[in-house]
C-alpha cells in the first residue's frame, strides 16, 4: 500500500512522458518536420534579421501608404466586431440558460454559434473569396462570422455567470421578459461584453493581416506585396507599424477594462 | 401604518430633491468610459462603411451571390482533386503541425511561466518577460512564420517555429496566471525547511497548478489547429488548409471547399468537445 | 545549560520609518517551551520570521547553536533551516498532494536538487513519515489529499512536515489561531508532548493569553516591536498583561486568576 502510491504516480508519469514522446516522433514523420532545420533557423532567422529586416530611410518614403491600408485594415476590424457584437448579443440572450425563452431556441441558437465559431476565419476568407473578390468586404464578413461565433459563446458565458441571481430577483417583482433583459441582464454585464468586444478588435487586427494576405487587401497585402518582392526593409516597416498600432490598442483597452470592470 | 410612517422617514431628508430631475443611474467614471467606448466603436464603424473601398460591386448582387454560393458549398460539397484518404491525411498533418506547435510552446512556456510569476521569481525580471510577451503577441503568427520562412524555407519546419511564438506567449501568461494562484505560505513553508528553488516548483508549484497546465495547454492546441489550417492557406505550412486553398484560389472549386469545411469543422468540434470535458473536469476537482 | 537560541539586541525596519522590532534580546533553553504574545501588529510574526531569516533583520545578533544565523551563506543557512521546523497559521500545505508527500516535503533540505525535484524518497523516509503521522493520529489520512482534511488535520499535517525534519527546534507562527477551540487545543496537546517527551524546544506565537500561560514555561511579551515582560508563565500578572497588551488589555484580564487557579 505505501509503496503504491509513489509507484503508481512514477508508472503514470512514465507512461504520460512515453505516450507524449510517441505522438511526438508520428507528429514530425507526418508534418516533414526538420528538428535539425528546426533547431538551426532560429540562429538564422536572427542574423538574417539584424542584416535585412529593419527599415531604411527609403523605406520611410513608403510610410503614407503603409498607414492608409493599416487604417483600413483598423476600421474593417472594428466595423466586423461591433456588427458581429449586435448579433451576439441576440444570439447569446437567446442562447444563455437564465434568459432564453425555451430549451429549443437555445439549443438551435447554440447551435449555429458552434457552427460559425469552428470554421477559422482563414477558411471564411477562401469562401467569401468566390462572392466578393479581393476586395474589403471579403475580409470584413470572414472577420464578421468568425467574430460572431466567438463572441456568441462569450457572451452566453458571461450572461450565464452575471446575471442568474438579478434574473430570478426580478422575476420575483413580476417584471416582464423584456424589462428583466434591458434593467437587469444588460447593465449587469455591460462591462464583460464591451470587455470582450475589445479583446476580438485586437484578436481581429491580428487575423485581418492574415486574411489580408490571403484575399489581397488591406495591410496583409501590403506586407505580401513587399515581402514577396524581396523588399525586407519595407515589408519590416510593415510589421513595425503592425506592432505599434497593436500595442496601442492594447493599452487603450486595458485601461478601459481597467476603468469599466 | 407604522411602516409607511417609517418610509416617509426615510425620504424625508431628500425632499430638496423634489423638483429636480432625480438620475437612477450615478454619472461617474465607468459609467462616462463605457459610454464613450461604445460611441467612438459606433462612430468608427459607420465610418468605416463609409469609407469602405467597394470597387464598383453591387453589395446586394454579392450577398445574394453569397447565399447562393453558400448553398452550394454546405449543400453539395464534393471531393474532385484528392481523394477522402488524402483529405483524411492532410486532417493528420494539420493536427500533427498543432501537435508541435503546442508541446514546444507549453516546455518553453513552462521555464519563462516560472520566471514570469512574481511569487517564484523577482518583480524585475517578470516585468521584463511580461513586455516581451506582449511583443511576441503583437506580431500576428502568419508574419512570424513568413520570417522564418526566409530563414528555414517555406514549408512545416518554419511554420511550426513561427506558430510556436504565439503559444508561448499565451501560455506564459496562462501558466503564469496559475503559478501565482499558489499561495505564498506554501512557498514559505518549504522555504523554511530549506528547500530550494527547483524543490519547491517540482514540490508545490507545478503540482498545484498541474490541472490548470494541462486544460490551458489544451485549449492551446484547439486554437493551434485552426491556427495551423490557416497557416497552410497562408504560409505553406501544408496539411487540410493548403488544400482549401488550392480548392480556392487555383481549382475554383466550390464545393471541394464545402468538403473540406466540413473536415475542418468535424476536428474542430471534437476538439471543443473534448476541452468542454476538460473544463468541466477541472471545475469539479 | 546552554542557550539553543539567542537573540541580541535585534532591530528590524520596513522602509525608512516604521520600525518593526526594536532592541529585542531574549534567550531559549534547550526543550523549553516559550510563548511570545502580544497584540497583532506587536511585530509577533517578524520576529519568529527573523530567526530562521525567512525576513532579514536590519540589525543585532541572533546566534543557534554555534551558528550566528545572520551571516550564514545561502548554503548553510539552508543548513540551519533544517534543523528549525516551522509551522503556520493557513498550515501552508500543497492541497493537491497527499498527506504522506506533504510530510515527506520536510526532508526536500538534505536533498540533492534532483531527487527533490523528482521526488524520490528513501524507504526509510517514507517509515519515517508513517510513524509520525501515526502519533499525530493520522494513521488513516495517509494517502488522502490535503485539501480533504479538517482545519485541525491539516495542522497536524504541518506538524508532521516539521518533524519529520529531526528538528532541534520548532518556530510556530499562530498555530491555532484559525481553529476551533477543541482542535487547538488538540494541536497545543501535541506540541507540548512534542516538547516534553522528544525534547524540542518549541517557541510559539499566541494571542490567546489563556493558552499561552496554560502551556508555557515561559511567556516573552512584546508591544510596538519591543520586550515588555519575559518571564514564567505563573508569574505573569494583570499589570503585565495590561503592559503588553496596552488598551486591548480589558477584554484579556476577566479570568487570568481562574486560569492559574487551574
Amino acid at each position: 500500500m505505501q509503496a503504491d502510491i509513489f509507484a503508481k504516480k512514477k508508472r503514470n508519469t512514465l507512461a504520460f512522458l512515453l505516450l507524449l514522446g510517441a505522438l511526438t516522433i508520428l507528429a514530425m514523420i507526418i508534418t516533414e518536420y526538420n528538428v535539425l532545420k528546426g533547431f538551426t533557423s532560429i540562429p538564422k532567422a536572427i542574423q538574417w534579421g539584424m542584416a535585412n529586416f529593419y527599415p531604411t530611410a527609403e523605406s520611410l518614403e513608403k510610410l503614407p501608404v503603409i498607414l492608409d491600408k493599416l487604417q483600413e485594415t483598423l476600421l474593417v476590424s472594428i466595423a466586423a466586431t461591433t456588427a458581429a457584437a449586435v448579433f451576439a448579443l441576440l444570439f447569446s440572450i437567446f442562447g444563455s440558460n437564465t434568459t432564453r425563452v425555451n430549451a429549443f431556441f437555445g439549443a438551435i441558437t447554440r447551435g449555429i454559434a458552434t457552427v460559425f465559431r469552428n470554421i477559422d476565419v482563414a477558411a471564411w476568407a477562401l469562401i467569401l473569396l468566390f462572392s466578393f473578390g479581393q476586395s474589403a468586404l471579403t475580409g470584413y464578413f470572414a472577420l464578421f462570422f468568425g467574430s460572431f461565433g466567438f463572441l456568441t459563446r462569450a457572451f452566453t458565458e458571461t450572461i450565464d455567470e452575471v446575471s442568474g441571481g438579478s434574473v430570478e430577483a426580478l422575476k420575483a417583482t413580476g417584471a416582464g421578459y423584456f424589462s428583466i433583459i434591458f434593467q437587469s441582464v444588460i447593465p449587469s454585464s455591460i462591462p464583460q461584453l464591451i470587455s470582450w468586444i475589445l479583446f476580438m478588435i485586437e484578436t481581429n487586427i491580428r487575423s485581418a493581416t492574415l486574411i489580408g494576405l490571403l484575399t489581397g487587401s488591406g495591410i496583409g497585402f501590403t506586407f505580401n506585396l513587399y515581402y514577396k518582392s524581396l523588399a525586407y526593409d519595407t515589408a519590416s516597416l510593415v510589421v513595425v507599424v503592425i506592432i505599434a498600432a497593436i500595442l496601442l490598442i492594447e493599452y487603450a483597452s486595458n485601461y478601459v477594462r481597467k476603468v469599466i470592470l | 401604518m407604522e411602516v409607511k410612517e417609517q418610509l416617509s422617514n426615510v425620504t424625508a431628508p431628500s425632499v430638496h430633491l423634489l423638483g429636480k430631475r432625480i438620475p437612477a443611474k450615478p454619472l461617474n467614471k465607468a459609467a462616462i468610459v463605457t459610454r464613450l467606448t461604445l460611441f467612438i466603436l459606433a462612430a468608427l464603424t459607420v465610418y468605416a462603411f463609409y469609407s469602405f473601398d467597394y470597387k464598383e460591386l453591387d453589395f446586394m448582387d454579392a450577398l445574394l451571390g453569397t447565399f447562393a454560393n453558400l448553398k452550394t458549398i454546405f449543400l453539395e460539397p464534393h471531393l474532385k482533386h484528392f481523394s477522402f484518404g488524402h483529405a483524411l491525411y492532410q486532417v493528420m498533418v494539420t493536427l500533427g503541425l498543432a501537435f508541435l506547435t503546442t508541446l514546444f510552446g507549453a516546455i518553453i512556456a513552462v521555464l519563462f511561466g516560472l520566471m514570469a510569476a512574481e511569487n517564484l521569481s523577482s518583480r524585475r525580471v517578470s516585468i521584463v518577460i511580461k513586455s516581451m510577451v506582449a511583443f511576441i503577441r503583437a506580431v500576428p503568427t502568419v508574419l512570424w512564420v513568413l520570417i522564418f520562412a526566409v530563414a528555414a524555407g517555406l514549408g512545416s519546419t518554419a511554420a511550426v517555429i513561427g506558430m510556436t511564438f504565439h503559444s508561448i506567449g499565451y501560455l506564459i501568461k496562462a501558466y503564469s496566471e496559475s503559478f501565482e494562484e499558489l499561495d505564498r505560505g506554501v512557498i514559505e513553508a518549504l522555504q523554511a525547511s530549506g528547500a530550494n528553488w527547483w524543490q519547491i516548483v517540482f514540490q508545490a508549484v507545478i503540482p498545484s497548478s498541474i490541472t490548470y497546465m494541462i486544460s490551458w495547454t489544451f485549449l492551446r492546441f484547439e486554437i493551434n489547429f485552426a491556427v495551423a489550417v490557416a497557416m497552410g492557406a497562408a504560409a505553406g505550412a501544408g496539411g487540410i488548409g493548403f488544400d482549401m486553398f488550392m480548392a480556392s484560389s487555383f481549382y475554383l472549386d466550390m464545393r471541394e471547399i464545402g468538403a473540406i469545411t466540413y473536415f475542418i469543422l468535424a476536428v474542430a468540434v471534437i476538439l471543443e468537445i473534448f476541452a468542454a470535458k476538460i473544463k468541466r473536469k477541472l471545475k469539479t476537482v | 545549560m546552554a542557550a539553543l537560541l539567542e537573540v541580541n539586541h535585534l532591530t528590524k525596519q520596513f522602509g525608512k520609518d516604521s520600525k518593526a522590532l526594536t532592541d529585542v534580546s531574549f534567550s531559549v533553553q534547550e526543550g523549553e517551551f516559550v510563548s511570545i504574545i502580544g497584540p497583532s501588529g506587536a511585530g509577533k510574526s517578524t520576529l519568529l520570521r527573523c530567526i530562521n531569516r525567512m525576513i532579514d533583520a536590519s540589525g543585532g545578533e541572533i546566534r543557534f547553536q554555534d551558528h550566528h544565523v545572520m551571516d550564514l551563506k545561502k548554503k548553510e543557512l539552508k543548513q540551519v533551516r533544517t534543523k528549525i521546523g516551522m509551522i503556520f497559521q493557513h498550515y501552508n500545505l500543497v492541497n493537491r498532494l497527499s498527506v504522506i508527500e506533504n510530510t515527506l516535503h520536510g526532508k526536500l533540505g538534505t536533498k540533492s536538487t534532483w531527487a527533490g525535484v523528482l521526488g524520490l524518497y528513501s524507504n526509510e523516509e517514507k517509515k519515517q513519515a508513517i510513524q509520525i503521522l501515526n502519533v499525530l493520529g493520522l494513521n488513516e489520512m495517509i494517502y488522502k489529499r490535503a485539501d480533504q482534511l479538517s482545519g485541525g488535520q491539516k495542522q497536524r499535517v504541518g506538524i508532521a512536515r516539521a518533524l519529520i525534519q529531526n528538528p532541534r527546534m520548532l518556530l510556530c507562527d499562530e498555530p491555532i489561531a484559525s481553529l476551533d477551540p477543541n482542535s487547538a487545543k488538540v494541536i497545543m496537546d501535541h506540541l507540548k508532548k512534542v516538547s516534553t517527551t522528544m525534547g524540542i524546544t518549541v517557541v510559539v506565537n499566541l494571542h490567546q493569553v489563556d493558552v499561552a500561560i496554560k502551556y508555557s514555561d515561559r511567556i516573552i511579551g512584546i508591544n510596538k516591536g519591543q520586550v515588555v515582560y519575559n518571564g514564567s508563565a505563573k508569574a505573569l500578572t494583570s499589570e503585565d498583561i495590561q503592559r503588553i497588551y496596552g488598551s486591548e488589555a480589558e477584554d484579556l484580564i476577566f479570568d487570568i486568576g481562574g486560569i492559574h487557579a487551574g
